[in-house]
């Protein structure tokens, strides 16, 4: 079923109701556990899915899988799926319930040299200054009116209340501000469940970490990008929260009703859609851009709580902690791409996947687009994570795209038998690594054997030549949920 | 009480409600769900949320249900240990008028867990069978 026609690339022909064929990047291993979930007919298996997603209506070219690929929701995590403006569809699983999930990673004038006597210390703080964890609320509130405000521009407002500095956006996918966002799309509900929200980092797997620069693959971005070995550098993990949610829940429904009324052939329920030219698509799309902007102010708001943390224990001006960049992993945008040799405008899916423009575009960053735009890879807690770059290659055969973790191994139930809570933070700790969390258990979950092997992932992701790594690094305190 | 399990699922839950009603398994499903954010026996049963909601179907139906239940937990912040539930078929589909007892949130004592965001339709499936009624859905966690 799998053709090998690259090093770390895989076809899978088109078959049956496939409109196009599949195109999975990964390593062996990662090929024969998708393989030996298929003949054994997991339930929920990401060959299948990745096929699936092939059969929806007006996708365009393949339907793709990155190295970090494992099962989803219709859609695979890792996957990715562009679809043709006029005949294509908008899918809720392609983008899933936590809109605009993302990463965003700071840089301080700080090395690991400097913060080893005060670790301890800004591990207490930023465990008391981030709110986290199931029931958490967040230090900024806001009224009907201001929450609609959040959702039209995103990042930009939180700045505006003098949480942050307006150099941040200038470094956040699209600005921290997606266009087409309109509040009228999102209900009451929604926006009632994020009032208390607003700056709150979540559970499961997602984290604040303080990270050294461990290793520097590619001297001329990481210069660019304004990282250095030895550097202190800060990545938050988290997205739209709980209006994320509602977004997701509400719309659906809503799909799964247009999934019928415009008679769309779909090969699985969880595949809902909609024309992206109907009412129904245009409403989802505008409430997903209400989604990721709230994702985007998420993480500013707690931008602003991590440089005030790191001010109070480091002595550093709270404007030193600087953005190096804040991208999303769940989204669906409007982009321009060549397909066939010609450029079209495409809607493409992300799930479990980030944008990773390569060289010269211009929705980079101006002082990023010699190299193109950094991409966030967070590993595990226990192991490293990555910025890579996107490139040529990946702009060709993937969309400009790149992965977005490790990718899970094992399931929750699994890793909760297998690990206990507290042997993972002693077995951290004897690595020199903090870890505060407000739940034993999700440390079990989120142990780091639960994950694939970061360094494998982002081998294949080289290997395919689709990203590549810039800096590698290494966890000093994890925050979690 | 009727059992709830969890099913195996990569990245996120499958709970299982069982139950020898249809009922009796959507209040076990809502039992698995609000288990997975807070130890059950540390929640008190002394507040009551009333909740009615209409569905095409059972499936969508179990879907409905437990996204009320999982959205008062940050419009009320609530969580809930025990559960009522009544279907009737309605002319849409069915019908359920049900109720949720419990009490307001307290993360250190109800030793919280994990954030439930949403529900999903993998995995989506109501049915009777040799066990009983079975309700399940995976949730996004």
């Amino acid at each position: 079923m799998l053709e090998r026609v690259g090093q770390a690339e895989w076809l899978v022909p088109v078959t049956g109701e496939m409109r196009v064929p599949g195109r999975i990047f990964a390593d062996c291993g990662t090929i024969e556990q998708l393989k030996a979930d298929m003949e054994e007919g997991k339930e929920w298996n990401a060959l299948r899915q990745v096929c699936q997603v092939a059969c929806l209506p007006g996708i365009v070219t393949a339907s793709l899988a990155l190295p970090d690929v494992h099962p989803g929701y219709g859609f695979p995590i890792g996957g990715v799926a562009a679809f043709d403006l006029d005949s294509g569809v908008v899918v809720v699983g392609g983008v899933g319930f936590d809109i605009n999930c993302g990463v965003r990673t700071l840089r301080t004038p700080l090395t690991e040299e400097s913060v080893v006597d005060c670790k301890e210390e800004l591990a207490e703080q930023l465990f008391c200054d981030i709110p986290a964890g199931l029931g958490s609320e967040g230090k900024l509130r806001l009224s009907v009116k201001e929450i609609d405000q959040v959702l039209v521009k995103g990042a930009r407002f939180v700045v505006e209340r003098g949480y942050g500095l307006e150099e941040d956006l200038e470094y956040i996918e699209e600005g921290g501000q997606l266009a087409g966002a309109d509040p009228g799309t999102v209900s009451a509900v929604a926006k009632q469940r994020q009032f208390r929200q607003v700056g709150t980092l979540g559970s499961g797997n997602h984290y604040l970490e303080v990270q050294v620069v461990e290793e520097v693959f590619d001297q001329k971005a990481a210069g660019i990008y304004g990282l250095r070995k030895g550097e202190v550098v800060i990545s938050i993990h988290t997205g739209s929260r709980a209006l994320g949610h509602q977004i997701g829940q509400d719309y659906l429904k809503e799909m799964a009703k247009a999934t019928n009324k415009y008679n769309l052939s779909v090969q699985a329920r969880e595949l809902a859609c909609a024309p992206i030219k109907s009412d129904e698509g245009e409403r989802y799309l505008a409430a997903v851009a209400c989604g990721g902007n709230c994702a985007f102010a998420n993480r500013q708001v707690i931008t602003h709580l991590v440089r005030s943390s790191f001010a109070r224990v480091c002595g550093i001006p709270p404007a030193s902690v600087r953005t190096v960049y804040d991208i999303g992993h769940n989204n669906v945008k409007l982009e321009h791409h060549y397909v066939d040799g010609k450029e079209r405008a495409v809607l493409i899916h992300r799930k479990g996947a980030t944008r990773a423009f390569g060289p010269g575009r211009e929705e980079s960053p101006v002082s990023y687009r010699g190299v193109g735009h950094p991409i966030l890879v967070g590993g595990t807690m226990g192991t490293a994570s990555y910025i890579m770059r996107g490139t040529e290659v990946g702009m060709k055969k993937a969309f400009g795209s790149g992965i977005h973790g490790a990718g899970r191994a094992l399931s929750r139930r699994k890793a909760a038998k297998r690990y206990w809570g507290e042997d993972v933070r002693s077995s951290l700790k004897d690595k020199g690594i903090i870890l505060r969390a407000h739940s034993v258990r999700g440390i079990a979950e989120e142990a780091p054997g639960a994950y694939k092997d970061i360094e494998q992932v982002v081998k294949a992701a080289t290997e395919a030549g689709i990203n590549r790594p810039v800096v590698r690094l290494r966890p000093l305190i994890v925050i979690k949920g | 009480m009727s059992p709830f399990k969890y099913l195996d699922h990569t990245a996120d839950m499958c709970v299982q409600g069982i139950g020898t009603s249809v009922e009796e398994a959507f209040c076990e499903a809502a039992r698995a769900v609000f288990n997975l954010m807070v130890d059950l026996d540390r929640v008190v049963p002394e507040t009551r949320i009333q909740v009615s909601v209409d569905a095409s179907n059972l499936e969508f139906l179990l879907v409905e249900w437990l996204d009320v239940l999982i959205g008062q937990k940050d419009l009320s912040r609530m969580v809930f240990c025990r559960f009522g539930v009544n279907i009737v078929t309605s002319n849409n589909g069915f019908r359920l008028e049900g109720e949720g007892w419990g009490e307001e949130l307290n993360p250190v004592w109800h030793r919280a867990k994990l954030e439930v965001k949403g529900v999903s339709y993998a995995g989506l499936h109501v049915s009777k069978g040799k066990e009983g009624w079975i309700a399940q859905c995976v949730v996004d966690v």
